[in-house]
């Protein structure tokens, strides 16, 4: 047994020890906006926050993370109202919006750290991310917009 | 009684109709109708629809069409997914960019129809005269004392009036539109934002368990022997089962199903199947063997497809050229994966699909069920491309659900998707063209020969191979006067079927590459080039290409001098009903390394039902069409798929997305394609840019400067 806490709430998971955190947040939690996308960390759809870092579940043993403080996208703000989800909303960036949790959390995570991004910034925290729905553009829009609300 | 009238009966005004072709009137289903409009007591309308949302917007912009005519808040539209049961609907695909199209005037004469209704029921409550009577805002009203009635008042009433002729019903006037062509927030996006919204891979029923299939590597492979004892032994694992391919319809590569209590209780145990293979007949092909049966097949006369015009004597200069692409794979970012429960009776199907009646006819057959047993629940689709037109993931579901008896759900890893695909055919084109003395082309040879989408799924007996093949290629939008094009098949184990523009994807790169050789050949600028040949033809289609061809050339600034190692190219494709033109400037490093920096866009797709819709539409078919033209190439290695994941398959990711600017054509036609025509546009752009910057043409996908 392994204790981890995610969203505020201690959990008891009785999983494999090096089972993906992905796994045991959608299987065993059903927190299901946690997204599988590649299964080795190249695509980004799996990104949760563990101690207010950004990481790839999928490349996550639960077990390192136990004693951490896991965020997921259902923990960001109970009714998407965090600043980067309606800066989302505003810009209407998601398409199919399978990608989305995960940009969404690695953009939080990186305004949390860097208030006012530059675009070489954001390149860089988005780097591992992909969107096929090509949502780019608007992604880079909508983290500026968060950053200009967030210093009005 | 008459099916129209039995649904109207009750409390709520409710209405059938029908989106789609006349094709689809042929099939005989129990249920005529694949939409409904309800209007209930408290005035809330529901949208019943059978399309799939795969992030074109279908939820927002299909009821703005039917707010538009029924005059109410579109806010108050609740759009639902239509199911395959408790009737048996008509025709639910979702493809060929046609939610907007087809359903334009269905919806269109629906929400008329319910309006006419709840005006004429709130005239006869008033006895007065229904064209003293105005609907406006969920409501109707009368004379200037403003009697009032809400729809939800009125909805009983209206149920119990004739509906009125649909082909006859009066259309609202379009000057007076305000809610088509407008703003309006898109109802799903707080849900996905918020990790809410619910694909395929998130459901959840009660008892479900997980599988994943071992599938042979090599198309058309056979599991010779297994052994999962080591397996079965492992924590979680429940069953091992051993699914046939199903081909027929399906093109399923069958295999050892593994089944567990999770997702990676499944993926481990599968790891330790012992599995032999029968690898089959593919295992010899390999891309390096079907370029060399390509190389032989062009250089022999193909079938005459067109012949128009006659040999011109004026013959000054010709112009030679090679165009290869590659097969690609769809890659959707949810992978795919299907729910089924197969109980004695009946069976219930959770699937991310764009073609929910092709899985329910699939599912009853694998199941041996009638198809009235089975309901498939379309759920959000992660990306569809025409990936998710196929039932594979959905026959697998069945089988292993039929086996166990359990609910399943089968998850498909992304190693399983990119080499399990139905792949965007692989294709070799020689070109010929000539020029008068003037530089004006007279000659056009196209000859073209392609892994046939057709001869992979048709009948042998019964099989047009060019049938999905030539699409733009074969319109002489140019008006050249002698305009020949030739086509032949090529023979390949590979499964291949709709992608994401289908064969515009790789013709509009191939006749936008060439009229740009052309033009270069006659030392005239490639818009002025195209300009004259397009002016010069007296057809709709080539006016409208002119008009988005000016446009995106005025917008881009076409024409300016550009510093050294920069380039501009411009390319213009007319396909789904939709006419674009796209302006790219990219930049060469000293090292060869290409930036695609901006992407001009201009569309006439007729009128814009939710103009930020096609924008979206526009930067994300720029975006997979860039994909594919910089990295994009599936390549065959003994008779399996070599690229695995997006590491050998690689995206375009943030740091590489160009400027994107839109430009959408004021338009009172009625509206066309979005989702697939800005995808064969920018290939084309992007290799002219280059071609302008280096003096370099690239004529084989994907670029590989250097």
């Amino acid at each position: 047994m392994l204790t981890i806490s995610v969203n505020g709430r201690q959990q008891r998971i009785d999983a494999d020890p090096a089972t993906p955190l992905l796994w045991v947040l959608r299987d065993v939690l059903s927190l299901t906006g946690t997204k599988y996308g590649c299964g080795k960390g190249l695509c980004g759809a799996c990104t949760v926050h563990i101690d207010g870092r950004a990481v790839r579940s999928c490349q996550t043993p639960v077990s390192s993370a136990a004693g951490k403080k896991i965020t997921t996208i259902e923990g960001l703000s109970p009714d998407i109202s965090h600043p980067v989800q309606q800066a989302w909303i505003a810009e209407a960036v998601p398409q199919c919006g399978y990608c989305q949790p995960g940009m969404v959390m690695s953009a939080a995570a990186l305004l949390a750290r860097t208030p006012k991004p530059t675009d070489a910034d954001i390149d860089s925290a988005l780097a591992g991310h992909v969107c096929r729905c090509g949502t780019y553009q608007r992604i880079r829009q909508a983290i500026h917009r968060a950053a200009e609300g967030a210093k009005a | 009684m008459k099916r129209r009238e039995f649904l109207q009966s009750g409390a709520a005004l409710v209405i059938g109709f029908r989106f789609g072709s006349a094709q689809t009137q042929q099939k005989q289903r129990i249920n005529p109708f694949n939409a409904w409009v309800k209007i209930d007591e408290q005035g809330f309308v529901t949208l019943t629809v059978a399309r799939s949302e795969i992030g074109q917007g279908v939820r927002g912009s299909l009821p703005m069409i039917l707010a538009e005519e029924l005059e109410v808040d579109w806010k108050k539209i609740k759009v639902e997914q239509a199911s395959t049961l408790p009737d048996v609907y008509g025709e639910q695909d979702t493809g060929g960019s046609g939610s907007v199209a087809s359903t334009w005037l269905p919806l269109r004469r629906a929400g008329a129809a319910a309006r006419e209704m709840l005006v004429s029921a709130a005239a006869e409550k008033w006895d007065v005269g229904r064209e003293t009577c105005v609907a406006r805002n969920g409501e109707v009203t009368h004379g200037p004392a403003k009697w009032r009635l809400t729809y939800g008042e009125l909805a009983a009433a209206a149920s119990k009036l004739p509906i009125p002729n649909l082909e006859t019903v009066p259309l609202k006037n379009p000057d007076e539109f305000h809610i088509i062509g407008s703003a309006v927030p898109k109802p799903d996006v707080p849900l996905k934002v918020g990790g809410r919204a619910v694909y395929g891979m998130d459901v959840k029923v009660p008892g479900m368990l997980y599988a994943v299939v071992a599938r042979c590597p090599t198309f058309s492979g056979k599991v010779k022997s297994f052994n999962a004892d080591k397996a079965m032994a492992m924590p979680g694992v429940r069953h091992v089962v051993e699914i046939e391919p199903v081909v027929q319809g399906a093109h399923t590569a069958g295999g050892i199903a593994v089944v567990a209590d999770t997702t990676w209780a499944a993926l481990e145990a599968r790891k330790a199947l012992e599995i032999e293979w029968d690898l089959g007949p593919a295992a010899h092909e390999s891309t390096e063997v079907l370029w060399q049966q390509f190389r032989e097949l062009a250089d022999k006369p193909g079938k005459v497809i067109k012949n128009e015009g006659e040999a011109p004597p004026n013959v000054a200069k010709t112009v030679e050229a090679i165009y290869e692409t590659p097969f690609l794979a769809h890659a959707t970012m949810e992978p795919m994966n299907c729910t089924a429960h197969v109980r004695e009776n009946s069976a219930e199907i959770w699937a991310p699909t764009q073609s929910p009646d092709w899985n329910r006819d699939l599912v009853a057959r694998v199941a041996g069920l009638p198809p009235e047993s089975v309901n498939v629940h379309t759920t959000l689709s992660g990306g569809g491309f025409g990936r998710r037109y196929q039932s594979d993931f959905a026959v697998e579901a069945t089988q292993i659900s039929k086996a166990t008896g359990k609910p399943i759900k089968v998850v498909w890893t992304r190693e399983d998707d990119m080499q399990h695909d139905f792949y965007r055919q692989a294709t070799y084109h020689k070109m010929t063209g000539a020029l008068d003395a003037n530089g004006k082309p007279v000659s056009w040879n196209h000859r073209s020969v392609t892994t046939s989408i057709r001869v992979f799924w048709d009948p042998p007996d019964k099989v047009r191979p060019e049938r999905q093949e030539l699409g733009v290629a074969q319109e002489n939008l140019y008006g050249i006067p002698h305009f020949q094009l030739e086509y032949a098949p090529a023979a390949s184990y590979v499964p291949r079927a709709w992608w994401r523009s289908v064969s515009a994807s790789f013709n509009g790169y191939i006749v936008e590459g060439f009229i740009d050789e052309m033009a270069a050949a006659a030392g005239a600028d490639p818009v002025a080039f195209r300009t004259a040949l397009l002016a010069s033809q007296k057809n709709k289609d080539a006016s409208r290409l002119l008009g988005v061809l000016r446009l995106a050339a005025t917008k881009a600034n076409w024409g300016e001098k550009l510093p050294a190692g920069r380039g501009r190219g411009v390319a213009c494709v007319a396909s789904f009903d939709s006419y674009i033109a796209q302006v790219a400037d990219v930049t060469i490093r000293p090292d060869g390394n290409l930036r695609v920096d901006r992407v001009v866009c201009a569309i006439d797709c007729g009128r814009a039902v939710d103009p930020d819709g096609v924008r979206a539409q526009m930067e994300g078919g720029i975006v997979y069409g860039l994909t594919a033209a910089l990295y994009g190439e599936i390549t065959i290695e003994n008779g399996a798929v070599k690229e695995s994941n997006f590491d050998g398959y690689p995206m375009l990711r943030i740091k590489d997305m160009p400027r994107v600017e839109v430009h959408i054509v004021p338009s009172t036609e009625d509206p066309t394609g979005t989702g697939e025509p800005a995808v064969p546009v920018i290939a084309p752009a992007v290799c002219n840019a280059i071609y302008g910057a280096t003096g370099k043409r690239v004529r084989r996908l994907p670029i590989r400067l250097a």
